[in-house]
């Protein structure tokens, strides 16, 4: 953003007429000015101050679509270099690379493995969202069919892989309406490829090993032969050029305003690498340091849900914590004379306590209170856990016909409600926990 | 307009810390953030511990008593075992058996373990209580006289127990990890509180409160982000020190790491799911400014030596 509230109040109509759902055009351009709204929630603006207020506002890394319909991924659109400043917007879309020199059975057991990658992890669902066919047969007519294969046996976005223009173009014939993502325009085809992109208006690649300054260029003839939407690929392969240039393209993007390096950018942690658990941690490094896209050779299951989580911690609002539904939650198989605890709902204290209880082996039922996402001790000094609040939870969730004792275990740091509870809930005793979940599972055998 | 490289302007670096007497080991000195050597100097030895214990720990998941069964309640032999074998940087002996819930072993028993371990290896030793500020104290005044000049690592240091620990490392020369609750204000307070008492700064080793994926990572990791943000832009002093990631103990007992395809149909195989579960938070702490990594299972190691290897 290189314009302050008021630079950009110059260009707004200065009506306060309200439209945009802010009282007056300055507090409308104070919003703009902090990113925090579009440009197009006012719909008097001028064309021509439409026009410079587009330039500076649009976000210093581009934001590209890739797919249609409710399988388009989002990529781009960054603002900040590290996480604790601001939410990073877009999680990195994790593909699955597939040749198409492989058996037709093979492809089709893969892009299975690609529909069946959803796993649900606090309320998400995490999946893989994009399938990479790659010209290895050196045959469009083959590429062309299995793209059209592929594209028949899954929703997920597609990227196609091939340097050859035909074989792009047979492709996209049978593909364009999912708008996949064309890889690549190279030194050698960007005049054709760029053609392709924007005859069938689909984003592309821009790929180019020379170092960041032959990628800016390429770029720069790319977008003078009228393509935009863009992903930059650097050739980076190996952990160390990955970190390099994946932060040199951000950090120019950001803060140095360079538009030429302004898009996603695009990785293969598993080329060259034949140990899947070096592509998984390779493909860690990308989810922590700015890649968009990640193409992986393979998406076995116990990669995947490492992955998933890493995705999601880094990718979470720092300003807003993560919360888990309100509910009554098994652990174990437990039985109406099993334990009963509560605790808040801030993700990383049900998790925690989740992960004690179950190292307890003691099987038992946790109920989880809505807090707004805070821990326990902060939920209870801003008084989004208390008595009144549990004892309604209590009748709520008909704990009463689930469970026949009527011993609720509470969080130590909140021994102070005990009394107040036993009142809210005639009939019930209220012992209190330990303070910390790592006593939990001594607690419990204990009791037991 | 002309690409020109994006580089930061630093104005201060983070400390360099040898440990060790027989086999030296060296880490921080970076003037950059992490590995990002296009722009100066950046972290190049990041030293990898393996964590054994001073009694069998009893509730170590399959993926590890598979490798350790053998040798677990032989700490002398674990570390052996962990130094040839598996080429561990250094050694991590975390006396759990001290814990007033957990054995109450006295402080010197610990340090008969101690004696015998640093007598097994020739790596650098790094010595952690069991996480019981009183006892620890306890404990670390007796293991830190029998560890005396060896140059080892001890912890943790807390807010409760600092003076004490202060104390030992100063008169046997030991380095100092200093745990914090999770919270950039809190490290420095602690660092302050610490070089207020006369201990010298470039003695300490900042430990974050190590946390693993899905169960607060994203929290450790911004805030060892900014710890070094401050370190290298602010030019804070008491945010230099080196960083370490006690990652093994935080990941091996989620039901991530442990649980077996049969518990959890779609997990896919336990032994690499940990692994990697491990492998990754480490890499995360790596990509945070972490200088120094205590893990348990040695193809975690061998997989983050093999990255780091590649930066």
């Amino acid at each position: 953003m290189g314009l302050t509230g008021i630079q950009i109040f110059k260009y707004l109509p200065k009506t306060n007429c309200g439209d945009c759902k802010f009282p007056t055009c300055l507090a409308f351009a104070m919003r703009l000015a902090a990113a925090q709204v579009r440009l197009d929630a006012c719909p008097h603006v001028s064309e021509e101050g439409k026009k410079i207020l587009n330039e500076v506002s649009a976000p210093p890394v581009r934001l590209v679509k890739i797919g249609a319909g409710d399988r388009v991924i989002e990529t781009g659109d960054e603002t900040v270099l590290f996480r604790h400043e601001k939410k990073f917007n877009h999680p990195p879309g994790l593909a699955l690379a597939i040749a198409d020199n492989l058996s037709d059975q093979e492809i089709e057991q893969k892009v299975q493995e690609v529909n069946n990658s959803t796993m649900e992890r606090v309320g998400q669902q995490l999946r893989v969202d994009l399938i990479s066919l790659q010209d290895k047969s050196g045959d469009a007519a083959r590429f062309s069919q299995v793209a059209k294969k592929v594209a028949g046996l899954s929703s997920a976005a597609l990227i196609l892989q091939s340097l050859k223009p035909e074989t792009m173009k047979a492709a996209l014939i049978e593909t364009a309406a999912r708008k996949p993502l064309i890889y690549a325009a190279t030194q050698d085809n960007y005049s054709q490829m760029a053609a392709l992109a924007k005859e069938y208006q689909t984003p592309l690649t821009v790929y180019s090993d020379q170092g960041l300054e032959a990628l800016s260029d390429l770029v720069d003839k790319v977008t003078a032969a009228g393509v935009e939407d863009l992903v930059l690929d650097s050739g980076a392969r190996s952990s160390g050029k990955m970190l390099s240039d994946l932060t040199q393209i951000r950090r120019a993007a950001i803060k140095k305003k360079f538009k030429s390096l302004g898009y996603p950018a695009i990785v293969f942690p598993g080329e060259g690498e034949s140990d899947p658990l070096m592509e998984a941690v390779r493909a860690g490094i990308g989810i922590a340091k700015y890649a968009s896209l990640i193409v992986l050779n393979s998406i076995r299951k116990e990669a995947l849900l490492p992955l998933y989580t890493l995705r999601q911690n880094i990718y979470t609002d720092p300003q807003q914590p993560m919360q888990v539904a309100e509910n009554l939650y098994k652990v174990g198989e437990p039985a109406a004379d099993s334990p009963l605890l509560i605790t808040t709902n801030f993700s990383l204290t049900y998790f925690i306590v989740l992960g004690e209880v179950e190292n307890s082996k003691v099987p038992s039922w946790l109920l989880v209170a809505d807090s707004e996402g805070l821990s326990v001790l902060t939920a209870w000094a801003a008084d989004k856990f208390n008595a009144p609040k549990i004892a309604k939870l209590v009748k709520k969730q008909n704990i009463e016909e689930k469970i026949k004792h009527r011993n609720l275990i509470i969080p130590g740091y909140v021994s102070v409600l005990s009394g107040e509870i036993e009142e809210e809930l005639p009939g019930w005793k209220v012992l209190v926990g330990p303070r910390e979940a790592a006593n939990l599972p001594k607690y419990l055998r204990d009791m037991a | 307009m002309a690409f020109t490289v994006p580089k930061e302007v630093y104005n201060g670096k983070i400390n360099q810390v040898e440990v060790g007497k027989d086999q030296q080991v060296i880490f921080g000195g970076e003037e950059v953030l992490p590995f990002l050597s296009f722009e100066g100097k950046a972290v190049s030895n990041v030293p990898l511990a393996l964590e054994i214990q001073d009694i069998d720990p009893g509730d170590w998941a399959p993926s590890l008593t598979d490798i350790y069964g053998p040798v677990m309640g032989n700490p002398a032999e674990w570390a052996k075992l962990c130094q040839d074998e598996f080429k561990a940087d250094m050694i991590c002996l975390r006396l759990t058996g001290t814990h007033p819930d957990n054995g109450d072993k006295s402080p010197e028993e610990a340090g008969k373990v101690v004696e015998a371990v640093l007598s097994a290896i020739k790596v650098p030793l790094i010595i952690f209580g069991s996480n019981h500020t009183e006892k620890d104290a306890a404990v670390i005044k007796h293991v830190a006289e029998v560890a005396a000049n060896t140059g080892s690592i001890i912890g943790k240091a807390q807010e409760k127990n600092y003076k004490t620990f202060a104390a030992v490392a100063t008169a046997y020369n030991h380095k100092l990890v200093a745990l914090s609750d999770l919270d950039i204000n809190l490290s420095k307070q602690l660092n302050i509180l610490l070089t207020q008492s006369g201990f010298d700064g470039k003695n300490i080793i900042i430990d974050a409160m190590s946390s693993t994926l899905g169960y607060g990572l994203e929290y450790t990791y911004s805030v060892m982000e900014r710890i070094r943000l401050s370190a290298l832009q602010q030019n804070d002093a008491m945010m230099q020190m080196p960083m370490i990631s006690d990652v093994g103990e935080v990941t091996w007992k989620i039901k991530e790491a442990k649980a077996t395809e049969e518990e959890q149909p779609g997990w896919g195989a336990v032994e690499p799911r940990g692994i990697l579960w491990e492998s990754l938070a480490a890499l995360s702490f790596l990509m945070a400014g972490g200088n120094l990594v205590v893990l348990r299972h040695p193809k975690a190691l061998a997989t983050i030596r093999k990255t780091v290897a590649e930066f």
